[in-house]
């Protein structure tokens, strides 16, 4: 620690002048500090975005380590390229075509994450106040991104059909009138992230009309899209136009959040950015990891973990919905037909942010809907993460999440609502 | 005579647990570097039995909160004859319950701002809006309301009129089933560490508290940047003697051992308001008795080895 001197002052950062403007949002808050306890195991956390990696056979991965070793040791040890490895990119163009997506091999570049792909994509195209256009609510991490790059967040009203094309355009008219450049729509069509709810076909059609129209870039973001229960959504948006959609794809909740690979199919010209791009910020993404990822598509069965993840993952949401229907009867929640979340909307008056210390008290956590906005909104929303815990601890988790409430109710009925 | 074996316990399920995660591994690093074999533990149901299996030479604990603060913790360590640092359990109870703190020091002429302590059941009976307009008439804006048992602000508001009255309730009220509203005394924040090492409680330098968004929250206090802090205070000397006894009699009247902290608000006339005193001081990168200790010329391993050594007699 710095040492103070007698007769001194300090405030214990001696680089306070020096930090970029754009730094000051990055500060610790008195609300992440609560979350501190989801790592308890006596805590039901429904917070966290996390797959059930305990469901993903350990065997196969083991397997797949010993065979990347004896066979591919060497390079797995080494640098490797900005773009990615050209093996790993094969199978990626495998994967997205059980979504529809059909793209060349050198259109794909592999990052650390698809949080990475998109932090690069916000660097290429985000100046201080463009505008990106974002579901309500959006994405935390790509709220989080877009704030960083001190970019206008827009968010777009979305309903149970996902984001609505006659408020994309209304809002898009309305800030090229005010003079504001519109770069990027930013979307997680298929089970998003937080609201559960997945785009309609009919509207991915309007909304990528609507975004030719105006020469806006679509981001689209599909981590869930193989994990759905029952019907598969429908076709990636990246599947009916080519120019002007970018597509993210991750092995985060398909196979492991731990091993960091992503990726991100682009039109040739933005590619050729993000490779250079990639290469400027991190050299090349982990081959390691890559490898890893690589020999388990070669020599596992993933299709088959993937439909294990789809079952598990389908009993876990119904856990949730039936607890919510139990415990919280007048509370409206999404119903989400794959991914990991529900969206919850609270009776007026509460606030999710004021609850969090309650929740610690009681032993479980969750999101407030603050998170999924740039704007303040969402104090009345809790997002609820059904993947991880098991399934029995979905319901109990939120049965506390009941008494949260209550005791909220309660203390807002002695003193009053409060704006 | 071999290594000084100490387990230190952080974390714990409290509103102030990253918190005190930090406050342990500072204290396990001095610990460390001064020679000590310490080892940091999370406070759960094998605890107990980690306890008695391993019999440290001494317990420090850093847990923030109810457990670790509240004398349970002491309680049980001096039941099982182990020795840790800092106060026993009823010193402990006294400092952590700030009304009784409050009550028991006016006794001995140490001056507090007015206030008044209501459960959540007084205002369902009572009904909230009779009481709340009584206490703020009394008391007269602004107040500051805050949990009647907690740390680092959590929970804290200052209110300028009646009608922020409901929030800052149920803001406080979610972190504590009692409340405290107190008269808001306007001046300098003032924070006076005592440390005995032996030789009987010394009252180290004071510290001055400048936020600089102007209140000391949760953020102020553990963002670095935010908070200007002044080593030893620029106040009159005759003033921060002055605070520097009233620290002393604190740690004496409330039964404190070893390390404490006392907090202040000095007015414009120079008097220093006691606001409350902590049994378990927090020990992060940015926390207010380490620069104390260091402002006094003393090192922090060599203090906290001290410390830990002296726990033991």
């Amino acid at each position: 620690m710095n040492k103070t001197r007698a007769g001194g002052v300090t405030n214990f950062d001696t680089w306070k002048h020096a930090y970029a403007a754009r730094a000051e949002n990055l500060a610790v808050s008195e609300v992440r500090a609560l979350f501190s306890v989801v790592s308890r195991p006596e805590v039901v956390s429904l917070a966290g975005g996390m797959p059930d990696v305990a469901a993903l056979d350990h065997e196969l991965i083991e397997n797949a380590f010993a065979s990347m070793m004896a066979t591919r040791g060497n390079y797995a040890l080494q640098y490797g390229g900005g773009q990615g490895d050209l093996r790993l990119r094969e199978q990626i163009q495998e994967i997205m075509a059980l979504e529809g997506v059909h793209g060349s091999v050198e259109d794909i570049t592999v990052t650390t994450g698809s949080q990475h792909a998109l932090e690069l994509l916000a660097d290429l195209f985000l100046d201080q106040g463009d505008v990106v256009l974002v579901e309500a609510p959006s994405y935390v991490g790509a709220v989080g991104i877009f704030r960083h790059k001190e970019a206008h967040i827009e968010h777009v009203f979305t309903d149970e059909q996902g984001i609505s094309p006659e408020a994309l355009a209304e809002a898009a008219d309305l800030l090229a009138s005010q003079g504001k450049k519109i770069k990027l729509l930013y979307l997680v069509p298929n089970f998003a992230n937080p609201s559960g709810v997945t785009l309609t076909a009919e509207r991915r059609v309007r909304v990528l009309e609507v975004c030719k129209e105006r020469g806006i870039l679509i981001i689209e973001d599909n981590p869930y899209g193989q994990l759905y229960f029952g019907k598969e959504p429908p076709k990636a948006m990246r599947s009916l136009d080519e120019e002007n959609v970018v597509y993210l794809g991750s092995f985060s909740k398909i196979l492991s959040p731990g091993l960091r690979v992503g990726y991100v199919l682009a039109p040739p010209a933005i590619r050729e950015k993000l490779v250079l791009a990639n290469e400027s910020a991190i050299l090349s993404p982990a081959t390691f990891a890559q490898m890893l990822v690589s020999e388990y598509l070669s020599i596992a069965d993933w299709q088959k973990q993937i439909a294990t993840f789809r079952g598990l993952y389908q009993t876990k949401r119904d856990s949730a919905l039936s607890a919510v229907e139990k415990f919280l009867p007048t509370i409206h929640t999404t119903r989400p037909d794959g991914g990991f979340f529900l969206w919850l909307t609270l009776p007026e008056g509460l606030n999710s942010k004021e609850m969090l210390p309650l929740a610690v008290n009681e032993l479980v956590a969750y999101t407030p809907g603050t998170a999924f906005f740039g704007d303040g909104r969402g104090a009345e929303n809790i997002r609820i993460c059904f993947s991880h815990p098991t399934a029995e601890n979905v319901g109990v988790g939120i049965e506390r999440l009941s008494r949260v409430l209550n005791q909220q109710i309660d203390l807002i009925e002695t003193f009053g609502k409060t704006d | 005579m071999g290594q000084l074996r100490v387990l230190v316990l952080a974390g714990g399920i409290s509103h102030e647990r990253d918190v005190s995660l930090k406050s342990g591994r500072r204290v396990a690093d001095a610990l460390t570097d001064a020679g000590a074999l310490a080892e940091i533990k999370e406070p759960d149901g094998e605890l107990i039995g980690h306890l008695m299996a391993t019999r440290p030479d001494v317990v420090w604990s850093t847990l923030h909160g109810a457990v670790g603060e509240d004398g349970t913790l002491q309680d049980l360590l001096q039941l099982a004859g182990i020795a840790f640092v800092g106060s026993d359990a009823a010193g402990a109870r006294l400092a952590w319950n700030k009304p009784i703190a409050k009550v028991l020091l006016a006794k001995e002429g140490i001056s507090s701002p007015q206030s008044i302590t209501l459960p959540k059941s007084s205002f369902r009976e009572l009904n909230a809006e009779s009481v709340l307009a009584m206490v703020g008439t009394e008391l007269g804006f602004p107040v500051i309301v805050k949990p009647a048992k907690s740390g680092s602000a959590q929970g804290f508001s200052k209110i300028e009129e009646p009608s922020k009255f409901a929030k800052a309730m149920i803001d406080a009220f979610a972190y504590c089933d009692q409340v405290m509203i107190e008269k808001f005394v306007a001046g300098t924040e003032l924070s006076v560490s005592v440390l005995d090492l032996g030789n009987g409680p010394t009252a180290l330098p004071a510290v001055e508290i400048v936020p600089e968004s102007g209140k000391f929250g949760y953020d102020e206090r553990y963002t670095p940047g935010e908070t200007n802090y002044y080593v030893p205070a620029r106040l009159d000397a005759t003033v921060l003697e002055q605070a520097a006894q009233i620290a002393l009699l604190a740690h004496k009247a409330l039964g404190l051992s070893q390390i404490s902290r006392v907090d202040f608000i000095v007015d414009d006339s120079g008097k220093p308001w006691f606001l409350e005193a902590n049994v378990t001081p927090g020990m992060t990168e940015t926390s207010l008795l380490p620069q104390a200790v260091l402002a006094e010329g003393l090192q922090l391993p060599e203090t906290y080895l001290e410390l830990a050594k002296r726990a033991r007699t």
